[in-house]
């Protein structure tokens, strides 16, 4: 066996493309599922009952499934029903670019939801005792206490979960996206050169992963500058592969 | 459960969806315990391979992981058994590789899990261990690893969830595992979204099963709770 670094060199413009991929699948599937995070939380950590049981049966299902199925469910599964196959919606669903996009975001709302209302339930009680008494109006005292407070306790768990999502978005290679797994699972179709090519690949990911992580820590000293911050254990406890 | 006859076909895959993922726990557990004690070592090489083991591995996708072995594994194979003047094909089987490549992810998840765990036990219990004449490996595994256990079970418990979502990559590499056959029957039916519905639910099932074994093995390691709510 032998190590053939010309096959590296020779392909690295096809997995830097892939790089791309990823990190657009990453970018736009986590600001979206942020996007849909919020609210989900904020029903999750409502007094209401009715409010509060009505995102659990989402999460629980997200959470509950492997990713592989919910993207086979939304790229296969979409194509079933005629309804969907002659709606406005078609010529999205029928690519699995947005269906990749769709699904990791369903995905990655489900956890960052959790993550959320664990943020919002971790904020001292006096600090909306206060808002109240200034006299805030429950929209108010939420944009302007609940949220931000809820960001900066967050944001070490985001990050992780970010980072998880990174290597989720591997999964985007088994419909077809060329993405650095894709790419790499093309290359090697080509040259047989499994072992050279995946590290390659592997090492990519590091990178990207460790850059996401500075990043972070960055992010993290600037937001929580006023206090040394420890993730609470209900955070933790949403995805044990956070703890370090 | 009948699924226009493919019902059978469903359940036998999640036996092998859920014997890979026990075979993976085992193994899974044996190389978080050994890079447990490697992280925890006086010995500083033991430390930095143990570091690199975690870092590597949790970094990169277990998708990778489960593609390399699979493509790669046979040809490390080969040419070590070259080595010895064997210079047959060998290819390792999908239920191998899956199992080589989520144990090692498990590994690297639980090395943290049992290092928190063995660092929460005070170090008087070793000392007192050492007072009474055992030698280090025998208070690890007399005093130590059984209060590690009650320890790091929660930490255990979620891993073991990862794992049981992780098994449907193998069927990547063509395991006949729960995907899969919701993959075949996929195939013959034209029906996607009632076998991967099927298949979902079924996923479903098996986490809710191993949390409540999770939640049923606290409790019993854990006497102290158990006098508290009675």
């Amino acid at each position: 066996m032998n190590w053939d670094w010309n096959v590296i060199i020779e392909y690295f413009p096809r997995l830097i493309d892939g790089v791309w991929l990823t990190l657009e699948l990453v970018f736009f599937s986590g600001l979206l599922g942020l996007l849909l995070a919020v609210p989900l939380a904020l029903m999750r950590a409502s007094h209401n009952p009715w409010l509060r049981a009505l995102p659990f049966g989402y999460i629980f299902f997200f959470r509950g499934t492997p990713l592989l199925v919910q993207i086979f469910l939304i790229y296969y599964g979409a194509s079933q029903f005629e309804v969907i196959r002659e709606s406005v919606l078609w010529p999205i669903l029928r690519e699995p670019y947005w269906c990749a996009i769709i699904a990791f975001t369903l995905n990655t709302a489900a956890y960052s939801a959790e993550l959320i209302r664990g943020a919002i339930q971790a904020i001292p009680k006096g600090e909306l005792e206060a808002a109240d008494a200034f006299g805030m109006s429950r929209v108010l005292k939420i944009r302007r206490i609940v949220l931000p407070r809820a960001f900066g306790i967050v944001l070490p768990a985001y990050g992780n979960e970010l980072i998880l999502m990174l290597k989720s978005s591997s999964l985007a290679s088994t419909i077809t996206l060329l993405d650095i797994t894709g790419a790499a699972r093309t290359i090697i179709a080509r040259t047989y050169t499994p072992l050279e090519i995946f590290a390659a690949a592997g090492v990519l990911y590091l990178l990207i992963a460790a850059v996401m992580i500075g990043s972070f820590r960055l992010l993290e000293k600037r937001l929580n500058r006023h206090q040394h911050y420890k993730m609470p254990a209900e955070l933790a406890a949403v995805d044990p592969r956070m703890v370090d | 459960m009948d699924l226009l006859g493919f019902g059978d076909l469903l359940l036998s895959g999640a036996w092998v969806t859920v014997k890979l993922a026990l075979t993976s726990l085992v193994f899974g557990l044996i190389f978080g315990l050994l890079g447990a004690s490697a992280k925890l070592s006086r010995f500083w090489p033991a430390r930095a391979l143990a570091t690199a083991y975690t870092t590597f591995i949790r970094g990169i996708p277990e998708l990778l992981l489960v593609l390399t072995i699979y493509f790669g594994g046979s040809m490390v194979l080969m040419a070590i058994a070259e080595q010895f003047g064997y210079t047959e094909y060998i290819e390792i089987s999908a239920f191998a590789a899956g199992v080589a490549a989520l144990s090692i992810a498990f590994g690297a998840y639980s090395t943290e899990v049992f290092r928190a765990a063995i660092q929460a036990i005070p170090k008087g219990q070793w000392e007192s261990a050492q007072a009474l004449g055992m030698t280090p490996l025998k208070t690890f595994f007399r005093i130590i690893l059984p209060q590690v256990w009650r320890l790091a079970l929660p930490g255990l418990g979620n891993l073991f969830q990862v794992l049981l979502k992780d098994t449907a990559l193998v069927s990547v590499v063509g395991l006949n595992d729960l995907m899969r056959q919701a993959y075949v029957a996929t195939g013959s039916t034209k029906q996607p979204f009632t076998f991967y519905m099927a298949a979902a639910v079924i996923y479903l099932g098996l986490t809710v099963i191993s949390t409540l074994m999770t939640t049923w093995l606290e409790r019993r390691a854990d006497p102290a709770s158990r006098r508290a709510a009675a």
